[in-house]
């Protein structure tokens, strides 16, 4: 019985840790590549979602409106970069902070005038709806094997991009070196365009395959930025693998953590406090693990060479 | 353009002497409400209920003409005792309606009743104002805090549940309601399960449930944590296996995003939209008809508020400077709540009945909740004792 609760633990902690890696990657490429922090990126998740309720509610299918979410979260990145990031990148941190907290507050303001406070659903599509029963009495939904699927492909297919093209190429050389890749005469401004505009759509995608478990509403990508920010800190700042790593040692750590921290307590502890302080600490564990790898790693576990 | 003011000023003023019917100045509310962030569509539904029933009442309160002043606490206590001073230093208000979050009832509480305002709570109702800190000037058309918990609590003792699996997220209100279920429950308690506020993924808490097999699991998930569990419990089939027993988790504010994943789960409450009063009836079609969705409880209560300072008014012919004449009438509650039976405690909290609920599709589509039996008869809350008012 716990071995078969330790397993279904473990695919909830790989589901939650591919999402973190979907909305990490995009973060850790501007912040690597531009040197720009965004912290509006948790938004562009949220907009994903908000977009995929209405495309799914118009057309009347999860899968057009996904297709017509992805588009369109990707347009709607390029045309925030266009109006306000392409002028913060010259200016310091503090005020890239400032502009893109300003951003967070104004969409989610916005997302609430437009589909207004309550909560929306997304119904799960239909091919998808079922579930296989992995355990006695509990089932689990196809439609949470097919994120951690989609997150699978999408983790390969960055890595083939951004290992054995030339557009990633340039990114990891912009990530090491943005003047002199410049200097040799590429657009960088450009690139951090495309950059930004896929970051944008990559966390728009993972708000859209979110969208049908959890209810989209406003300022639901508060809470998921910082653990994204957690993510590429211990991953290494402008590193895919580390994110994809990070990401999935995040979503284990926390998971894993939540569920058996009392039961190990027990070991040394009576019930009544091993339960107490397992309920303490385990939400705490995904920080003491990054302070730990700062303590030993200070530049993440995969740092973009310099 | 300051000279035309001025005249059209004094103009009016001349006005105003010269015609004794509109001598009487604008009665004034301040309505005190969460109206952003993820919560708003709790202050929502009350503040539409308060404009429902001044529009029933033909926009006047006990005769009197009406000014409300809508402010959104953004549900900061800090932010909300701001708005609070200008309510009552700059508006110089008459009564504070709302609020729905008990912190922001706590933090303005002081200066409210310090200004001897009256304060009508339309959803918060904290155990230290209805117990020890119960104020003359501070009175709640909702319940105390606890009560719709116990509900549930004694639910589950008298159908003989041995084993509840307790969920909630860790805060404040979180613990309150497992300690309020707790007060009826003798049971076994086989895990208390804290998730962090805003909590939108329950699968690990699933996994555990389904390996511990309860006879019943109690939660409190307010907003968009209730509308996830919800979704995710019925997703696991564990809905037709464990009851899901809940408070301010199934309720009319969320079930437009649980749908179906909701029917038949079993919560605790004051009031349901298919009451059978005819006040109730026209007041749930009314609803419907002006803000295009079914009312959650935080609307009822914001129309019975304004009932009873209609009252209350009508009992002083519209006056309130004299404010043990105005309190002695906001006392006697002599309105029809939609609820049917409303007293006033001593603590100034109602006298009511509770219900068992279950969310029930109408023919319609729509869902609501339903009264599927009475749990408690004029019920008192738990921390009326510790109150020192008396009269």
């Amino acid at each position: 019985m716990t071995a078969t609760l330790f397993f279904i633990q473990a695919l909830n902690g790989l589901q939650f840790g591919l999402i973190l890696f979907l909305i990490a990657a995009g973060l850790t490429l501007v912040f690597g590549v531009m040197d720009f922090i965004n912290l509006a990126h948790g938004v562009q998740y949220m907009v994903g979602a908000y977009l995929v309720a209405a495309f799914s509610a118009w057309t009347g299918s999860f899968g057009w409106g996904l297709l017509l979410a992805l588009p369109t979260a990707l347009a709607f990145g390029l045309l925030l970069e266009v109006l306000v990031f392409r002028h913060l990148y010259d200016r310091d941190h503090l005020e890239q902070v400032l502009a893109t907290f300003g951003i967070i507050l104004f969409l989610n303001q916005s997302v609430k005038f437009i589909w207004g406070a309550a909560p929306l659903s997304v119904p799960v599509p239909e091919v998808m709806s079922g579930s296989v029963e992995i355990m006695d009495g509990l089932l689990y939904p196809v439609y949470r094997m097919a994120i951690i699927a989609a997150g699978l492909v999408v983790a390969a297919l960055l890595y083939l991009v951004v290992s054995h093209t030339r557009v990633g190429m340039l990114v990891r050389a912009g990530a090491t070196n943005a003047s002199m890749v410049s200097a040799l005469g590429i657009n960088i401004r450009r690139l951090f365009m495309i950059v930004f505009g896929f970051g944008a759509m990559l966390a728009g995608f993972a708000g859209a395959m979110v969208a049908p478990i959890l209810s989209v509403q406003p300022g639901m990508g508060d809470n998921i930025l910082i653990l994204a920010f957690v993510v590429i800190v211990i991953g290494g700042i402008g590193s895919i693998r580390g994110a994809f790593l990070a990401a999935l040692l995040i979503g284990l750590v926390d998971t894993l953590g939540r569920s058996f921290m009392p039961n190990l307590l027990r070991l040394v502890l009576d019930p009544s406090a091993a339960s107490q302080t397992g309920r303490a600490i385990a939400p705490m564990l995904i920080y003491i693990f990054m302070a730990a790898v700062l303590f030993f790693r200070p530049s993440g576990l995969f740092p973009a060479k310099r | 353009m300051k000279v035309t003011i001025k005249t059209l000023g004094l103009a009016a003023a001349v006005t105003l002497a010269t015609a004794p019917a509109m001598a009487q100045e604008k009665l004034k509310i301040g309505l005190l409400l969460t109206l952003s962030g993820p919560s708003a569509v709790l202050g929502q539904h009350a503040r539409d209920g308060f404009q429902l029933a001044m529009k029933d009442l033909g926009g006047k309160l006990g005769g009197r003409d009406v000014d409300v002043i809508v402010v959104d606490d953004e549900l900061k206590p800090d932010v909300a005792v701001t708005k609070v001073k200008g309510l009552l230093e700059r508006d110089k208000v008459d009564f504070v309606v709302g609020p729905i979050f008990s912190n922001v009832a706590v933090a303005t509480h002081k200066p409210i009743v310090d200004s001897k305002t009256f304060y009508i709570s339309v959803n918060a109702g904290p155990s230290n104002l209805a117990g020890k800190s119960c104020n003359p000037y501070f009175f709640a058309t909702s319940y105390q805090n606890d009560q719709n918990h116990e509900v549930l609590g004694k639910v589950a003792q008298d159908r003989g549940y041995k084993k509840v699996y307790l969920l909630a997220p860790n805060y404040q209100a979180g613990k309150d309601a497992l300690s309020g279920f707790k007060r009826h429950y003798k049971g076994e308690i086989i895990e208390e399960s804290y998730v962090p506020l805003n909590t939108l993924d329950f699968q690990s808490e699933l996994a555990k449930i389904a390996s511990m097999q309860p006879d019943a699991i109690f939660t409190f998930m307010p907003g968009g944590m209730g509308v996830n569990l919800v979704k995710q419990y019925r997703a696991a089939g564990l809905a037709d296996r464990i009851p899901f027993l809940s408070a301010f988790t199934v309720d009319e504010t969320n079930l437009p995003a649980q749908q179906d994943a909701a029917v038949g789960m079993l919560s605790g409450s004051n009031w349901a939209p298919n009451m059978d009063t005819a006040e109730n009836k026209k007041f749930v079609a009314a609803y419907e008809a002006a803000y295009n969705a079914v009312p959650a409880s935080y609307a009822m209560h914001a129309y019975d508020a304004a009932l009873l300072i209609d009252s209350a008014l009508k009992a002083t012919g519209g006056k309130t400077e004299d404010k043990d004449a105005l309190r002695n009438a906001i006392r006697k509650a002599e309105f029809k709540s939609l609820r049917g039976d409303f007293k006033f405690g001593a603590n100034g909290f109602p006298i009511q009945d509770f219900y068992l609920v279950k969310a029930t599709k109408r023919p319609d589509g729509k869902l609501e909740t339903q009264v599927s039996e009475k749990v408690f008869d004029d019920y008192t809350d738990a921390y009326a004792k510790e109150c020192a008012i008396t009269n």
